[in-house]
């Protein structure tokens, strides 16, 4: 943990400056700054709507008038005839600006104009959401007139329109800066908003009709309908953003709000404590706003290094999981029903006990299971690095076991040894700053867009800024593919290493297949033979055998970065700290003697305590635990359904013969637990995230709470069995992580596989394809019903072939099966690899794992619905029973 | 005296003038035979010495506009004909496009081939929708006779010309505005830098000209610099189309030198309405400062008018006698502009709308003490702070007028509404409409 920082790359050349004077002040500032930016380094604040210094000039709302005098040829200093807007001009050498402090002209520019936005503008204040943080509010005390001297009729509109379920416009209170349009339009790529109408009529709206002056929309189906939730356009898409949360934030007035902050607070009442999105691996900085003990909204934080500004909606709006009504708030423990031979009658009901009880039984329960064959551990992959080092330290010396792995997802051995090979303990490696500025970017198994947002918008802004090239090995080129200008490498689930494979030969000069796409493989090679260039992989292609292996193989032939973007927050920490079997903290492999020994000294354990053998990963603990073999498990934060079998885990569970499960809320694991210990959410606990750059992602405790942190609840659990786990606070915890020294030693060896044929398809069937969407049926969406009316519906997509095979059409219904159930959806005829079929992972209405018991890669049986459509919903989940044998193929 | 010189005008009476046969018949494209035998920088050279300036308004000079264009590097550079007309007054290039299209045709040729240009457009206004056919019909003549298409006559040059109808909207005169509605965006004007010529159409360099600036380019090429230069004053050279309109016996084009006054035009035309005197006019349109009867004689070029205090504009005259209040015709502009705003900028949008609703409560008899000095106060916050110099234009009737005729606003005010006679100042039979002064009141 000690790389906080961007590793400083080679010097950069001089920075051309231009001096300058404003307001008397002489200013020197690089070459191609605006005034308005300029007048920031001296501490003058030149009053603005429009502008933002991460969306290109606009000079639309023209409050930021100045008067600028520039040398002419002969060096004579002479004045412009006209006010200039200081956001879009930028600075000259020998330049003299005058602002509203020493300029009357100036001053009365700014008031004048200062009137004109205020003129239409609604005196509701005292119930907008923006009131006491507003922009135009404030800078009407500062730079507007005490009195306006309009008495004529103001603009008014009808309020509000629902832009989707989530956001909300009040027309009359916007002052067309423009900023959200431009976010739009420059940022997301996803304009869901635009200018409408002309003149004082001028307004934000969406696609509507009866604004346009389009033809009328049909019957009986009213306007509102064609947006947010209810509406799909053909593509299985709403017509919203993922990221439009960011408009609310940035409106300078309050136009746009959110539906589920509206009305409900003043921003002086709210305390804001700084924290870092539990969401995804980016380790957004967040603003948590709370009043009270209850958390309001969340906003973006500011860190250029990271997000910049920019947070997904799942970031923003996503938080009231951690107060869902399920939240466990004292220990359980279950009494079991014994005859009068001590044997087990049954398992007994769950029943509140005290801390003290509660790690009684619980310790005493993990002793007994240890003896009964072991304890397997399954943290999760959302946990804290303090929390994970935690874990990991209780797994390897209270209970003595490797058999611990964070993976509730599909993972393979494979990517085991990749993550320790080429990930852990390697510090901070590419960084968003390195996304941005690189030339070329090969996407493996990685959906940027829905796994990781702000990467997302990361890449775009390299690729809007320079051109960054953009390639994508998936199945079919996705609207966030296509808003990277990117290619798709087309690939069959399980066949990315085809490509990789490929890539990596060329690249080193071998000898490719003659089928081969010789004009793309040379274009991608070369591309990633660029400085700078970058591979991001992403956990799907743990599901591809031989991925791992043969990335590593193309990053060497090319000289191109890697870097692993997980998923879950708590993953790229938890590779950290050791919570995969085979290995130890700091990347340290198991089977090393002089690691092991490092770590037991440390720890301050016997090197001798510690497992030797590398344990087992998520599949065979449930298999161990459904045998008897395991006597028992420790589980974290983890959804039994986001498993790649969730029938066999919730089996292993119940068949297990002790369970101790550390929750916030009431799942499915605490249903199948003997003891249940509650933990704290992210906003009651400090602690920090290492995001998949391998930056630490500190935040502090947002709310008050009696909530316990996994770390400190393991350390107590562990003094119950003798052992000092040596993460009793935070700060012990950190010396604890500290304690450990980089580790130097030999890494796991590179993964080995083989890419795989694809299997054959027969007739009625295809290979599933499938990954999450950022807004999905997550546990941690739970309780937010306007972000859920903004999620995709689900749709099977394939391609026209492979639809024409089973006889479908765009839009029929399509039921996609296994022997395990089915998911009935409508379709969605996509340009695509033939043979196969896309589902949403873990969608409404569209589990695949828990449904289908399948994972991407497996073989499917397609087929047509034959009923007529009646349920209008056009999404159906069945399930043939939950006796039937057999995993995931 | 100055005469009439009728040049674009010539040939307006002739049969069928609209025809290529007709324009041919009287000497049309030797403009361009010449041209395509000359080189391409020389023309440029002969379009600066002639002193042609730019004939949408600005005045800006032609030749060097093309000058601005950066060297070729191979990609394509555009010229764009701004035939998008719509000031209040002006009325100068659509009686141009239908009485004598070839014009206009001819200069897009010798003007492309001049600055190294395949593809020409024309974005006429989309309401004349007469005109947008016309200049189809002109343009497929041209093609079928060999001015345009492939290898136009035999040159080797090649150069296609998309005639584009816009959608009704003034703004979309503005060059960059115009830019961005051909490209099929929301017609609003652009940041500047970068230039048109630097990156205007898809980004390219670009020219964009006036309709009659364009249509001038053959005469200068056939007939030399020096003799276009020879027309007019020292610094506003050549023939210009005068459009007489309102309170006159003969309205219509007088196309004149420049400096020609609207004293002689005014003989010309047969002088002001029988049994009325002049009260006030606009030397180029309502964008530009009112004029009175004093400025009679002043010389119709660039410098003379704008040393006068106004701007020579489009030459677009339109007259008002002494039956006309001046609060009316300016809330009336007034109308227009807030209309026409395109609502990029809060000066032109909020200001004009505000601008709007004080004009019509002074008019319909509401007005209160501080309006008239609200109403200057207005403009200045408007004028030179707006984003492009649409804005800038709507405060010219507002402010000139208030200046020349402050009493009579102040005379709606004080008598509690107008007191001229509506009826009185129209040319045909006429209505006023029940209380003018609301209708438009926050209206959409």
């Amino acid at each position: 943990m000690t790389a906080t920082t961007d590793k400083s790359t080679a010097a950069a050349p001089p920075v051309e400056t231009v001096t300058l004077t404003i307001d008397e002040v002489e200013v020197t500032v690089p070459k191609g700054t605006l005034i308005i930016r300029a007048a920031e380094q001296v501490g003058i604040e030149i009053p603005r709507f429009c502008d933002h210094p991460l969306l290109e000039p606009a000079g639309a709302c023209r409050q930021c008038l100045v008067e600028v005098a520039m040398p002419d040829r002969e060096g004579n200093v002479r004045p412009m005839p006209k006010p200039q807007a200081s956001c879009t001009m930028t600075v000259t050498p020998g330049m003299v600006v005058k602002t509203q402090r020493t300029s009357p002209v100036a001053d009365k520019a700014q008031h004048g104009v200062m009137e004109l936005l205020l003129m239409n503008h609604p005196l509701d204040c005292p119930v907008c959401d923006k009131g006491g943080e507003c922009p135009l509010q404030n800078q009407a005390m500062s730079n507007g007139r005490a009195e306006t001297r309009f008495e004529d009729v103001k603009r008014t509109f009808p309020k509000p329109i629902a832009v989707s379920t989530e956001i909300l416009l009040d027309r009359e209170r916007c002052v067309l800066c423009q900023r959200c349009t431009r976010f739009g339009e420059e940022i997301a790529g996803d304009a869901f908003i635009a200018l409408q109408e002309r003149g004082a009529h001028q307004q934000i709206g969406r696609f509507d009709e009866t604004v346009l002056d389009f033809a009328p929309p049909p019957q009986g189906e009213p306007a509102e309908a064609t947006f947010g939730s209810a509406a799909v356009t053909a593509g299985g898409q709403p017509f919203a953003s993922y990221f439009s949360g960011n408009t609310v934030q940035i409106c300078p007035v309050g136009a746009l709000t959110g539906a589920a902050y509206r009305f409900r607070s003043r921003p002086f009442d709210l305390v804001s404590t700084p924290g870092i999105s539990e969401h995804d691996s980016c380790g957004s900085a967040i603003r948590v706003d709370h009043r009270r003990g209850v958390v309001l909204r969340r906003l973006s934080g500011e860190d250029p290094a990271v997000n910049e500004e920019w947070i997904t909606d799942k970031d923003r709006f996503a938080f009231t999981w951690q107060a869902a009504p399920d939240r466990l708030t004292t220990p359980l423990v279950r009494d079991r029903v014994l005859d009068a031979h001590g044997a087990v009658v049954s398992r007994g009901e769950l029943r509140p006990a005290s801390w003290v009880e509660a790690f009684e039984l619980a310790a005493e329960g993990l002793a007994a299971a240890r003896a009964a064959g072991g304890v397997g551990v399954l943290p999760g992959g959302r946990l804290t690095v303090e929390d994970a080092f935690a874990w990991s330290r209780f797994a390897r010396t209270v209970l003595g076991t490797d058999d611990v792995d964070q993976r509730a997802r599909v993972g393979s051995a494979e990517e085991t040894a990749f993550l320790g090979h080429a990930v852990a303990g390697t510090g901070v490696g590419v960084t968003f700053g390195d996304v941005e500025a690189a030339p070329a970017v090969l996407l493996a198994g990685l959906e940027a867009e829905e796994e990781a947002g702000v990467t997302f918008l990361r890449l775009r802004k390299g690729v809007r800024a320079h051109g960054t090239r953009v390639w994508s090995v998936a199945p079919f080129a996705s609207r966030g593919l296509a808003r990277l200008d990117g290619e798709l490498l087309p690939a069959a689930p399980g066949t990315e290493a085809e490509w990789l494979g490929i890539l990596a030969t060329r690249a080193a000069g071998g000898l490719v297949p003659a089928d081969s796409d010789a004009a793309a493989l040379g274009a991608v090679a070369d591309g990633l033979a660029a400085p700078g260039a970058l591979i991001l992989v992403g956990e799907r292609l743990a599901s591809s055998p031989g991925a791992f292996a043969a990335t590593l193989r193309l990053a060497e032939a090319t000289g191109a970065r890697v870097a692993w973007i997980p998923r879950r927050a708590g993953e790229r920490g938890g590779v950290e700290a050791g919570l995969l079997p085979g290995l130890l903290p700091g990347g340290r492999p198991l089977t090393d003697p002089a690691a092991r020994a490092e770590v037991a000294a440390a720890w301050a354990v016997d090197a001798d305590a510690l497992p030797v053998a590398p344990g087992r990963d998520v599949a065979e603990i449930l298999d161990a635990l459904s045998v008897g073999q395991l006597g028992g498990a420790l589980v974290g934060g983890v959804e039994l359904a986001d498993l790649p079998d969730p029938e066999h885990a919730r089996r292993a569970l119940a068949d297990a013969g002790f369970v101790v499960s550390l929750e916030v809320r009431t799942t499915e694991v605490v249903a199948l637990a003997d003891v249940v210990l509650p933990v704290a959410p992210p906003a009651e606990r400090p602690g920090s995230y290492w995001n998949w750059e391998g930056r630490v992602r500190a935040f502090g405790q947002a709310l008050e709470s009696a909530a316990l942190p996994d770390h400190r609840v393991l350390d107590a659990l562990a003094a119950q069995a003798g052992v000092d786990l040596g993460s009793a606070t935070p700060l012990d915890a950190h010396r604890a992580i500290a304690a450990l020294p980089s580790w130097g030693g030999a890494r796991l060896p590179a993964p080995v596989g083989e890419a795989v044929e694809p299997p054959e398809v027969p007739p009625g069937s295809a290979v599933l394809a499938s990954w999450h969407l950022l807004l999905d049926d997550g546990a941690l969406q739970d309780g937010e019903q306007f972000l859920a009316g903004t999620a995709k519906r689900p749709v099977a997509r394939m391609s026209a072939a492979t639809a024409a095979a089973v006889d479908v059409y765009d839009g029929d219904r399509v039921t996609v099966a296994t022997d395990r159930g089915s998911v009935t959806v409508p379709v969605a005829i996509t340009e695509m690899v033939d043979h196969v079929v896309w589902l949403p992972l873990a969608s409404r209405g569209c589990r695949v794992h828990d449904t289908l018991g399948a994972a991407p890669g497996d073989l499917v049986r397609i087929s047509p619905v034959v009923e007529p459509a009646e349920t209008a919903s056009g999404v159906s989940t069945s399930s043939t029973g939950t006796n039937e044998q057999g995993g995931a193929a | 005296m100055t005469d009439l010189m009728p040049v674009l005008t010539d040939t307006w009476d002739a049969d069928r003038s609209w025809k290529l046969a007709a324009y041919e018949a009287a000497g049309g494209y030797a403009g361009l035979r010449k041209a395509l035998a000359t080189e391409p920088g020389d023309l440029v050279q002969t379009v600066k010495a002639s002193g042609l300036r730019g004939r949408g308004g600005a005045g800006f000079p032609t030749g060097m506009k093309w000058g601005f264009l950066p060297p070729p590097d191979g990609g394509p550079r555009y010229l764009v004909v701004n035939a998008d007309e719509s000031e209040p007054g002006t009325c100068k290039d659509i009686p141009l496009m239908l009485a004598s299209p070839q014009h206009l045709v001819e200069g897009i040729a010798i003007t492309s081939y001049a600055i190294g240009c395949h593809h020409a457009f024309v974005y006429v206004r989309g309401e004349v929708l007469h005109v947008y056919r016309r200049l189809l019909a002109a343009v497929q003549e041209a093609y079928d006779a060999g001015y345009l298409g492939k290898d136009v006559l035999g040159s080797g040059f090649d150069l296609d010309v998309t005639v584009h109808a816009g959608a009704g909207a003034y703004i979309c005169g503005e060059e960059t505005a115009l830019l961005d509605s051909l490209e099929g965006k929301r017609g609003q004007p652009r940041l500047k830098p970068p230039f048109p010529a630097v990156a205007g159409l898809y980004a390219r360099p670009t020219v964009v000209n006036n309709v009659e600036s364009i249509a001038s380019v053959p005469g200068i090429v056939a007939h030399g610099a020096d003799w276009f230069a020879g027309m007019g004053t020292e610094k506003s050279q050549g023939h210009g189309l005068f459009s007489l309109s309102g309170h006159v016996t003969r309205p219509g084009q007088y196309e004149a030198p420049l400096g020609i006054t609207l004293r002689e035009l005014l003989d010309l035309a047969g002088g002001i309405r029988a049994g009325h005197e002049l009260k006030f006019w606009t030397p180029g349109g309502s964008s530009t400062p009112l004029f009175t009867a004093d400025h009679l004689d002043t010389p119709l070029d660039y410098e003379s008018v704008g040393a006068a205090g106004s701007m020579l504009g489009t030459r677009a005259l339109q007259l008002f006698d002494d039956s006309t209040c001046v609060v009316r015709a300016v809330s009336r502009w007034t109308d227009f502009y807030a209309h026409e705003s395109c609502g990029k900028c809060t000066p032109c949008r909020e200001g004009t709308y505000w601008l709007k609703q004080v004009l019509h409560r002074i008019e319909a008899g509401q007005g209160e003490e501080r309006d008239v000095d609200l109403l200057l106060d207005l403009c200045d916050n408007i004028l030179g702070r707006a984003f492009c110099a649409l804005g800038d234009g709507a405060t010219s009737p507002v402010t000139s007028s208030i200046q020349l005729f402050r009493d009579e606003y102040q005379a709606h005010i004080d008598g509690h509404g107008c007191p001229f006679d509506p009826s009185a100042s129209a040319l045909f039979p006429y209505t006023p409409k029940q209380s003018p002064a609301l209708a438009g009141a926050g209206g959409h």
